[in-house]
Parts: structure tokens; C-alpha cells; sequence
């Protein structure tokens, strides 16, 4: 068997030489991959755009929900009393009131919205200017803005605080604005939810997605499968190439998914300004930060990746010499 | 090299395609396969590269009983045998290093030895001027020529051909057989399948002839048993 042993003794390298070609041809092949996809720019965008699109939805609706619970967060914290006067107490009861309340132990300050005042500001920052003017009289009640101590606990404030303001008279409803913050927290917890079944749906599309184009990406290079296993190629380096080309999939995905997000959410920039400050607030709207971006493009590049691997491992298989 | 004992492959639906084969090769023994159409010719070098595996019997390569070779082991085990097919198959997006050079970078050669391998290969079979070319532009024997590179450059024990010659007129025929000579003078077993009587019956070597899937004659063994037909 002279031939054989010279065959074999052809195949022996250093170990150092073998991993340093190991790793050279790993960075050929990511390179190749690339290479390949870029030959066809147009197919390489469209694949990269649905991926793309189909991660921008759940992660747009991500950042904008983080902006919410952060804008809700700072009302919480400032949680105040309305204590509404019944329509008939006079100036001057008011003013008593505003005086009387401001020395409770529990409570920091007392601000007197007059029903004059009150008018002027609704008509001032609604639009309703005109609409306004057509009313014989004041519709709106005197409101009493009671500021607790923030050291207060919450129970506190809502028992028994709100029962004694409830007890004076002239005193028509005190009521805590946190109410409807409560509110905003359960619809925000519903949002969140769907927003995350919506994340593993559109998951699950990028992955068929991939999966599909890297099917295709198979059926079209059978003869080559073919061959390569023929002259002694193994599963793994035929995998390889197409294993990469999800990955290059899933990163271009996951930048246009980025610019997606970005561009929407810097669109919808000006219009929030504007109605926080219809609100007397000023919120500016959060953009994408790095971290979520990072997350994303791994995320991105993960489904890319998951979604070969399982075309790879599907279709692989079924084609052998014949 | 090859034995074949009792080797038997029936497909699925009943086919038998080879019928009890007994069959050696020894190393650096060049040897035609013949046959017509349908005769088993394929399905006896499928069985020799573990395209297909023997129904009964068994198929010893290498001393090594194919039968018991494990699935994931089968492209270590090709990487021993240089195939050459009847249309070549070449992959026309790579130029013709590129093509020659894929064994080498399957097996995980490092760089400077496939250059330096790749000529060489290319230089046995006098395309070394073509190596940058692209296989649609060369002609349909160097294509061929280009497959036997690419089938040598590993330095394989073993050759198969299928129907190398099928599309070449017979002087590139001729051509390529010097070369698989050539090989099999170094020590490398060749075994070609071709249906090409006229050229293989002016050639000195051992011719096995099948017919309806069973050995019907071995130029060797018949030689050895004196009167068989």
C-alpha cells in the first residue's frame, strides 16, 4: 500500500498550522457568503427589508411603551388630590378652605384653581375659545390641587387623607388623579403582552422567512452539494456557507430594522412635543438607545442564523448523490 | 484495493442490479469495467464510493468493509478515492484553480500547499496555462482534463472513472487514458467504466464485463483458469 501511506503521510500538519487554516477558512466562507449575496444587491434587499420591516413592528412598539411607562413614572410620583367645591361656594369660602387644608399635617400644599380661572385656562389651551363664549355661565367647579407629603405612604393618601377632605363641607369630591394612571398601567400591561405575542409571531416569520430564502439558496446549488459531498465534503462545510448567509441576512435585517425605528420615531418627534405641551408638559420622545439596537441586531441575527440552520438541516439531507 | 465478495445490490422495487460479484483489485492495478447500459456498471462504482450500499455481501475498500463504515464517516472515506465523471461535473461559477483546489480546501489544507498542489495536478494534465480560465470557455476535453485534476490533486489511492471518454472523440479519448496510465504507474489503482470496446481491446489491461447485474468476464481471473470459455 506504498500510495496510501504516501497519502496519508501528505495530510499530516502541525496543529497550529491547522487551526490557523481552520480559522482562515471560516472568515473565506463569511466573506464569500457576503460576497454572494452582494453579487444580487435587489434580493439581498428585499429578503434584508422583510426582515427588517417584520422586526420593526414589535420594537418600535417597544420603545414607544418604555417612553409611556416613563412619562406615566413621573405622574405617579407627583400624585395630587382634586378636591372639587360644590358650583354655589363663594370666593372666599374657597380661599378659607385653601387655608384651612394647607395646615393639615399631612399635606405639603394647597393650590385654588377659581372657576374663573379654571375657564380661562380650558379656553386658553382647548380651542374651545368660541365654543366657550356661547355658555350663559361658568360651567366648571372651583378646584382645590392638594399636593400630599411625599414621605406620606400611598394608603395613606387614598384612605384616609381623601375621607377627611371628603368630610368638609362645601366639598363636593376629592378625588386622587392617580385613578386613571391605574387605568394606564393595566392597558399598558395588556399592550406589553401583546406586543410580546406580536414579537414571537413576527420572530417566527423572519425564521420561515430565512428559512425559505436559504431553501431556495439550497435548491439552486444542488450540483455543487452534490459534488462537493462526492470529493469527501462533510455536512459541516457544506452547511457552512449557507449558515453565514443567514447571518448576513439577519444583520442587514436588523439595521434596516434599526432605521426603521429610528426614522418613525423621529417622525413622530415633532407631533408628541406639540401635544405634551398642550398639556402644560414638556416630554420629549425617546429614540431607539444603543443597548435595545444591540439587542435587536443580535436578536436579529440569532433568527437569521435559526432560520438557515433549520433549512440547512432540513433540505441538506435530501440531497445525496445519486 | 477493492474486493468485492458475493456483493449483491437489488433496489428498492425488486431491480437487481448487481448479483453476486466476486471481484479484487490490487493496489496500483489499472482495470476496465464494462458492459452495456443497465448491466450494473454504475451501480458497481456507486457501491465502491458508497453512493449505495451492497444488499448483501460485502465490499472491502482499503480493508475496509464498507458495510460497517458509518454514515458521518462516508466524506472522510471519499476524500481517499478520486471520482471522474462522465459530464465532469465541474462547477462553472470558479475558475479552473478554484475547482481543482476544492478537495484540498475541504480536507483543510492550508494555503501554500494547495497552490503548490494545484499546479502540480494541473501540470499532469497540461492545463497550467488555464488555471485562471473559467470551464465554460475550455473545450469538452479539458473539462475532462480539468475533472482528473481535480479528482488527483488529494493523491488518492484510488481512481474512478464513469464513462470518462463518453463525450470525447477517440483521440482526446486516448489522451486521457495515457494519463490514467500515467497514474497507475505510480502506484495509484485505477478502474475505469466505459462502454468504449474498440480503444480498451488495443490496451494491455484487465477488463471485467458485466451483463444483467453479474460478473460474466474477468480477462484476469479467465486468464488464471485457463479454459472458460
Amino acid at each position: 500500500m506504498k500510495t496510501n501511506n504516501k497519502s496519508r503521510r501528505t495530510v499530516r500538519f502541525s496543529l497550529a498550522t491547522l487551526f490557523k487554516t481552520y480559522v482562515l477558512r471560516h472568515a473565506q466562507v463569511f466573506f464569500y457568503s457576503l460576497g454572494q449575496l452582494i453579487r444580487h444587491p435587489f434580493s439581498l434587499f428585499m429578503t434584508a427589508a422583510v426582515i427588517g420591516i417584520a422586526l420593526a413592528l414589535p420594537t418600535g412598539l417597544h420603545v414607544l411603551l418604555k417612553n409611556v411607562q416613563q412619562l406615566s413614572g413621573e405622574w405617579d410620583r407627583t400624585t395630587q388630590i382634586s378636591v372639587f367645591l360644590k358650583p354655589d361656594t363663594s370666593e372666599q369660602r374657597a380661599r378659607d378652605l385653601q387655608q384651612q387644608i394647607s395646615r393639615f399635617p399631612e399635606v405639603e400644599k394647597v393650590n385654588y384653581i377659581s372657576k374663573q380661572k379654571a375657564l380661562d385656562e380650558f379656553q386658553r389651551l382647548s380651542g374651545f375659545g368660541d365654543a366657550l363664549k356661547a355658555l350663559k355661565h361658568n360651567p366648571l367647579p372651583s378646584v382645590l390641587v392638594v399636593q400630599p407629603l411625599i414621605t406620606l405612604d400611598e394608603q395613606n393618601i387614598s384612605t384616609q387623607l381623601i375621607t377627611k377632605l371628603q368630610r368638609i363641607k362645601d366639598v363636593d369630591i376629592a378625588q386622587r388623579d392617580e385613578q386613571w394612571i391605574k387605568r394606564l398601567y393595566a392597558i399598558i400591561d395588556i399592550v406589553r403582552r401583546g406586543v410580546a405575542l406580536l414579537s414571537i409571531m413576527l420572530a417566527l416569520a423572519v425564521l420561515l422567512v430565512v428559512g425559505n430564502t436559504i431553501r431556495l439558496a439550497i435548491q439552486n446549488r444542488r450540483d455543487e452539494i452534490i459534488v462537493t459531498k462526492l470529493i469527501g465534503g462533510t455536512n459541516a462545510f457544506i452547511r457552512r456557507p449557507f449558515l453565514y448567509t443567514g447571518f448576513w441576512y439577519g444583520l442587514f435585517g436588523g439595521f434596516i430594522a434599526i432605521f426603521l425605528v429610528s426614522v418613525s420615531l423621529l417622525l413622530l418627534h415633532g407631533p408628541v412635543e406639540q401635544l405634551t405641551s398642550l398639556y402644560q408638559g414638556s416630554f420629549s420622545l425617546a429614540n431607539i438607545n444603543f443597548r435595545t439596537s444591540i439587542i435587536l441586531l443580535i436578536a436579529s441575527i440569532l433568527l437569521g442564523l435559526g432560520g438557515s440552520w433549520l433549512a440547512v438541516g432540513r433540505h441538506l439531507r435530501e440531497i445525496e448523490p445519486r | 484495493m477493492i474486493r468485492f465478495t458475493h456483493a449483491s445490490k437489488r433496489y428498492p422495487g425488486g431491480h437487481d442490479a448487481l448479483l453476486n460479484v466476486n471481484f479484487h483489485l490490487e493496489p496500483g492495478e489499472m482495470a476496465f469495467l464494462t458492459g452495456h447500459s443497465g448491466a450494473g456498471k454504475s451501480t458497481f462504482l456507486k457501491l465502491i464510493a458508497l453512493i449505495e450500499r451492497t444488499s448483501r455481501g460485502q465490499v472491502l475498500v482499503n480493508n475496509q468493509n464498507l458495510s460497517k463504515l458509518k454514515s458521518r464517516n462516508i466524506p472522510y472515506f471519499r476524500r481517499n478515492i478520486g471520482i471522474i465523471f462522465q459530464d465532469h461535473q465541474l462547477l462553472f461559477d470558479r475558475t479552473v484553480f478554484d475547482n481543482v483546489a476544492l478537495p484540498l480546501i475541504i480536507a483543510g489544507y492550508p494555503h501554500r500547499e494547495i497552490g503548490k498542489r494545484v499546479r502540480a495536478a494541473l501540470d499532469k494534465v497540461n492545463l497550467l496555462n488555464k488555471e485562471k480560465a473559467y470551464p465554460i470557455t475550455l473545450s469538452g476535453g479539458e473539462q475532462q482534463r480539468v475533472g482528473i485534476a481535480r479528482a488527483v490533486v488529494n493523491k488518492p489511492s484510488l481512481l474512478l472513472a464513469d464513462e470518462p471518454t463518453g463525450n470525447l472523440d477517440p483521440e482526446l479519448s486516448r489522451e486521457i487514458m495515457a494519463i490514467f496510465e500515467q497514474f497507475s504507474q505510480v502506484g495509484t489503482s485505477v478502474l475505469v467504466a466505459t462502454h468504449d470496446l474498440d480503444m480498451i481491446s488495443q490496451l494491455p489491461y484487465r477488463i471485467l464485463g458485466l451483463k444483467q447485474g453479474q460478473l460474466i468476464k474477468d480477462t484476469k481471473t479467465d486468464a488464471q483458469q485457463g479454459t472458460m470459455r
